[in-house]
């Protein structure tokens, strides 16, 4: 197929001044081969990269119609959604979209932990996509502010707060970032622009990402490097055709959302205007977040890990301590390919640390139920444990589970892992 | 190199060598501080513009506040909570060992005037506003505030006792202009 379009004398003659086209045969074309046992879980790099596009769509509509002031943006986004022209419909892909972005990366996240993807040579590869997570929470957390409703003002109050924990020079730092000396007019309008630029830096990284990907290509469900031509296909027509078909699959959940419980994610707080002066009484983040408040909260004075980690309230306050363990759940990820010591990169021939693996996960998704609930009674002692146990799951299983474990053989190759069957 | 020296001038490739590092050194250096400094505008012009610092003071009028009332003003854009204390809550603030607290601080030190107690009302730990201002809310185990958001107490004097802030109330600068008149900032 590729030869007879490379013959066409337009593509010829653009090919000879800038070779676009072969570099995109062999990026996502015909000439890039693909390991070819990739399963489902394969497909939420794809998914991530089509919710990137549709939140920058959709979002530069948005804003053509949305007011970055204390006095307008509440009723701007009203307006969005009564008057404007199917405002209503862009701005629940919008809202949903942002969910749907963590849903795939959160999934693209756990898979590369169970299949070893982080692993030589894909360190940087994975790298780059912690950056990307970074930088997505930032644009969230960002735009989540722009409705200026009661939880806007308050999550961005609670979360520009946390840098008054740096010593010395918190307090300026929060003043820089209010641009004032509290959430208000200047806050709103850096948030909009750097909500609008942010999405393009993402797109830089996912450049690097796709660059480092290329490189070694993809991991696969087995975790064994590709032998020979004949353990891959070409990426084109087999998995562009297969994430698509995800796509579709994606878009039929997505579209449910948007149309039938366009606010089953959101808060309804959040349709109440900003009010400085009354807090709401239970703040809580997006879902997405909620994992991250968990850890945030569990560090009050009387939690052994705090008194462990501030040598018994020498070294820093709880705040402080609470901040710094909440960036280090997400930065500890840098280091996972060089915690993990285990040569073996799937979890299909670790038997150890595949349960690890799922306990982690449920831990997870408990850090998440807790970031939900109020911090009081029991749901604070449950938060320190998970906490207690996310980090020692990071920190200490990781590395000795994989040097004590013995893994299960592994197959020769990905063809013979069929072959040998008797297939 | 030697067709870059300059034998009419009488200068070696050595020090010709020497002379051309030193130019990129310097180049270097000055180029890289000149941008370095330029950094400086764009960050500053994130900080509060000068009509942001120039409402930077609020007057309140205390005469209807009565005792065991209290009223949240707003000053730069922040609740401040003003109080008029029964003698009870003076007496429970004035009885703790300051030293014994989590941030030590004499009831004493925290007001002008015993019976006005004078703060921000924005709690230390993540900046919600902790609840107690009206009668019926939740003043916690100390019988002052009480930060819904993650549990912080504070007691009758603004002053943090149990919970996740590290810090009292702030006290922002304030004088009572006559008996009745207070100016906050």
């Amino acid at each position: 197929m590729a030869f007879k379009f490379f013959e066409n004398p337009v593509v010829k003659w653009v090919e000879y001044r800038m070779p676009v086209f072969s570099f995109l045969d062999h990026s996502l074309g015909s000439s890039y081969p693909t390991p070819k046992n990739l399963n489902y879980w394969w497909n939420f790099g794809s998914l991530a990269g089509m919710i990137l596009v549709i939140m920058i769509v959709s979002g530069i509509v948005l804003a053509m119609n949305y007011t970055p002031h204390v006095d307008y943006a509440f009723e701007s986004v009203e307006r969005i959604m009564r008057d404007v022209n199917y405002g209503w419909l862009i701005r629940y892909i919008h809202m949903n979209g942002g969910s749907a972005f963590f849903i795939c990366v959160y999934i693209h996240l756990f898979r590369g932990m169970y299949f070893g993807s982080y692993k030589e040579p894909r360190e940087l590869l994975w790298i780059i996509g912690v950056f990307i997570l970074l930088a997505m929470m930032a644009t969230a957390f960002m735009g989540y502010v722009l409705p200026w409703g009661q939880m806007s003002f308050w999550g961005a109050t609670v979360i520009t707060n946390l840098f008054s924990a740096i010593p010395f020079v918190g307090d300026s730092i929060v003043t820089l970032l209010w641009g004032g000396f509290s959430v208000d007019n200047p806050t709103l309008n850096r948030f909009f622009s750097l909500h609008y630029l942010m999405p393009f830096v993402i797109v830089g990284l996912v450049v690097f990402h796709i660059w480092a990907l290329h490189m070694h290509r993809s991991n696969n469900p087995l975790g064994i490097d590709v032998k020979g031509p004949e353990d891959m296909i070409p990426f084109h027509p087999y998995y562009t055709v297969k994430d698509l078909f995800g796509m579709g699959v994606f878009m039929l959940i997505f579209m449910f959302f948007v149309f039938y419980a366009p606010n089953f994610f959101g808060e309804p707080d959040n349709y109440i205007k900003a009010n400085p002066l009354v807090t709401p009484p239970h703040i809580v983040p997006e879902w997405y977040f909620l994992p991250y408040y968990a850890i945030l909260r569990a560090f009050t004075t009387d939690f052994f890990l705090y008194q462990i980690v501030s040598l018994g309230g020498f070294l820093m306050s709880a705040k402080l301590a609470g901040v710094l363990a909440m960036f280090a759940s997400i930065l500890l990820f840098l280091l996972l390919p060089w915690l993990d010591r285990s040569k073996v990169r799937s979890n299909r021939f670790r038997p150890i640390n595949f349960w690890f693996f799922w306990i982690f996960f449920l831990d997870c998704l408990f850090l998440g139920y807790i970031g939900g609930k109020p911090a009081e009674g029991s749901f604070i002692i449950m938060g320190q444990i998970a906490t207690t146990y996310y980090f020692a799951h990071i920190i200490l299983i990781i590395p000795i589970v994989s040097i004590l474990e013995r893994p299960k053989p592994i197959p020769e190759s990905i063809s013979s892992a069929v072959t040998a069957a008797g297939h | 190199m030697s067709d870059t020296a300059n034998p009419a001038a009488g200068i070696s490739d050595e020090e010709e060598k020497s002379r051309r590092d030193f130019l990129i050194v310097a180049t270097s250096v000055v180029g890289g501080l000149g941008t370095a400094l330029a950094v400086w505008p764009f960050v500053h012009s994130m900080n509060p513009a000068k009509d942001t610092l120039a409402l930077s003071t609020t007057e309140v009028d205390l005469s209807p506040i009565e005792e065991g009332q209290s009223i949240t003003v707003t000053w730069q854009g922040k609740p401040v909570f003003v109080r008029n204390r029964t003698a009870a809550e003076i007496e429970t603030a004035r009885s703790v060992k300051a030293a014994d607290l989590i941030d030590p601080e004499t009831d004493e030190a925290r007001v002008q005037k015993a019976e006005w107690l004078i703060m921000v009302g924005v709690c230390t730990h993540l900046g919600c506003i902790p609840l107690g201002q009206k009668a019926g809310e939740p003043k916690g185990d100390y019988d002052g505030w009480f930060c819904p958001c993650h549990g912080s107490h504070y007691d009758t004097s603004g002053r943090i006792r149990k919970g996740p802030a590290p810090l009292n109330l702030p006290i922002p600068a304030y004088e009572f202009l006559d008996d009745s008149i207070v100016k906050i900032g």
